[in-house]
């Protein structure tokens, strides 16, 4: 067991941060609610809708970024994004411009390029374009700023901060300061659920809700 | 969701041809372990017409597992088969995506191959067509039995190896109806039966494997 007894909410408009020691189970949460791993039991619901393993509705509210970029090595970065894009918008006939995006990040100028030639931070920042062309409006970031410079921890936190603005939701888990605004986020420190430190719950019990 | 697993295989395909270095690897291959037997046995035309199409089939059998592993580590080492689970689009239909993106990398180079390789074995003119044609037929059963195989072993560092000895035993099926089938033509007895129920195996292949190797792959993962 990794974790257990915890229970957040997360409004619209607001952002969770996990905090917590190695191991502590930060990324094992952002994969329970993305149903990557199954939870022992617990509740997560948006109203009052249990979403718990319902791929159908992570599949389309959930956009999840994880340790790996999920990019080809191979491919431009243009490439990368105009074949995530096409996953996500199937269904509608306009999708996000690439080229906008790409701007967006700061990878404006190699957008034409082979990933594997690109730096990890850029490699990083062309992952966050995927986020932006994911019409999900909740989400998961996990170490969002592994790889980012100065200039690009500042340009995550702008696209945060805009996403908040504009009702989206963040699960974010991150040992630094990510830069969201104070008022719109609140901290969750795992190590408090941790089986060595939670005497709380008697029994293996998860409430997770969202909303 | 057509559009989807077709934008998958083009994926795969552009890869692929971008690497290049797989395909050419197990076309090589496969020509290597054809050129093999007349060293060993002897250039005795009778004999080598005799066996050549169980040879070219074998042959082609292990080039397919060759390029096997990498068909989801790929995906699993750079993040984009988690992308792929939470995705819009069933991992079933990802799976049979590529596993027609690998047959379409790796068979179809291997079936262009063959003619060169039946003049090199002796193949008797008559069963030119019928070995292209049941190769066309079996090797989609390849790579839908091989996508189940690279699927189980998609976490382990050196699954290579578990894979070729999980798979090469569901592949017996086909390569007894695949020599049979050319065979029979090239005595002039009737082939239809053999080439049908290759077909069928295919088919089945096609239609079972992505369920399970879809299951494996969530499992593997969790």
């Amino acid at each position: 067991m990794i974790f257990s007894g915890l229970d957040f909410a997360v409004p619209p408009g607001g952002a969770l941060i996990l905090n917590g020691p190695n191991g502590s189970g930060k990324s094992s949460l952002l994969k329970i609610i993305a149903a990557l791993l199954p939870a022992h039991s617990g509740l997560l619901s948006v109203g009052s809708e249990d979403i718990l393993g319902d791929r159908d509705w992570i599949s389309r509210n959930l956009c999840y970024l994880a340790h790996k970029n999920g990019l080809k090595p191979d491919m431009t970065v243009a490439e990368n994004l105009t074949f995530w894009a096409s996953m996500m918008y199937h269904d509608s006939n306009i999708g996000p411009n690439i080229n906008d995006i790409a701007a967006q990040v700061g990878l404006a100028h190699c957008r034409d390029l082979a990933i594997r030639f690109l730096s990890s931070g850029q490699a990083r920042r062309a992952a966050l374009a995927r986020v932006l062309c994911h019409p999900g409006r909740i989400w998961l970031l996990d170490e969002p700023t592994v790889g980012l410079d100065a200039n690009g921890a500042a340009l995550l936190a702008g696209l945060m901060n805009d996403h908040l603005a504009q009702g989206g939701r963040i699960l974010a888990a991150s040992h630094i300061n990510l830069g969201i605004d104070p008022d719109k986020s609140t901290g969750l420190d795992m190590a408090d659920f941790s089986p060595g430190a939670s005497r709380r719950s008697v029994y293996d019990r998860a409430e997770d809700v969202i909303c | 969701m057509l559009k989807l697993a077709l934008s998958i295989i083009a994926r795969d395909l552009r890869l692929s041809l971008r690497q290049g270095s797989s395909t050419t690897m197990v076309m090589g291959f496969f020509v290597m372990v054809v050129i093999l037997f007349p060293f060993a046995i002897g250039p005795e035309q009778a004999i080598l017409a005799r066996i050549s199409v169980g040879v070219i089939w074998i042959a082609a059998l292990l080039s397919c597992l060759l390029s096997l592993d990498r068909m989801f580590q790929a995906d699993h080492e750079d993040g984009a088969l988690d992308q792929f689970m939470i995705g819009p689009m069933p991992l079933e239909l990802v799976v049979m995506a590529k596993c027609i993106a690998h047959w379409l990398t790796t068979s179809l180079p291997l079936i262009s191959l063959t003619p060169i390789l039946g003049i090199m074995m002796n193949l008797p003119p008559q069963g030119f067509l019928p070995l292209m044609l049941t190769m066309l037929l079996g090797t989609p059963a390849l790579s839908f039995i091989g996508g189940l195989g690279a699927s189980l072993t998609v976490t382990l560092r050196r699954g290579g190896a578990i894979l070729s000895l999980l798979i090469l035993p569901f592949y017996i099926p086909v390569l007894i109806f695949g020599v049979l089938a050319v065979r029979a033509s090239i005595d002039g007895s009737p082939a239809g039966g053999h080439i049908m129920l290759l077909g069928g195996f295919s088919l089945f292949a096609a239609a079972m494997t992505p369920w399970a190797a879809a299951a494996a792959l969530r499992a593997g993962l969790e």
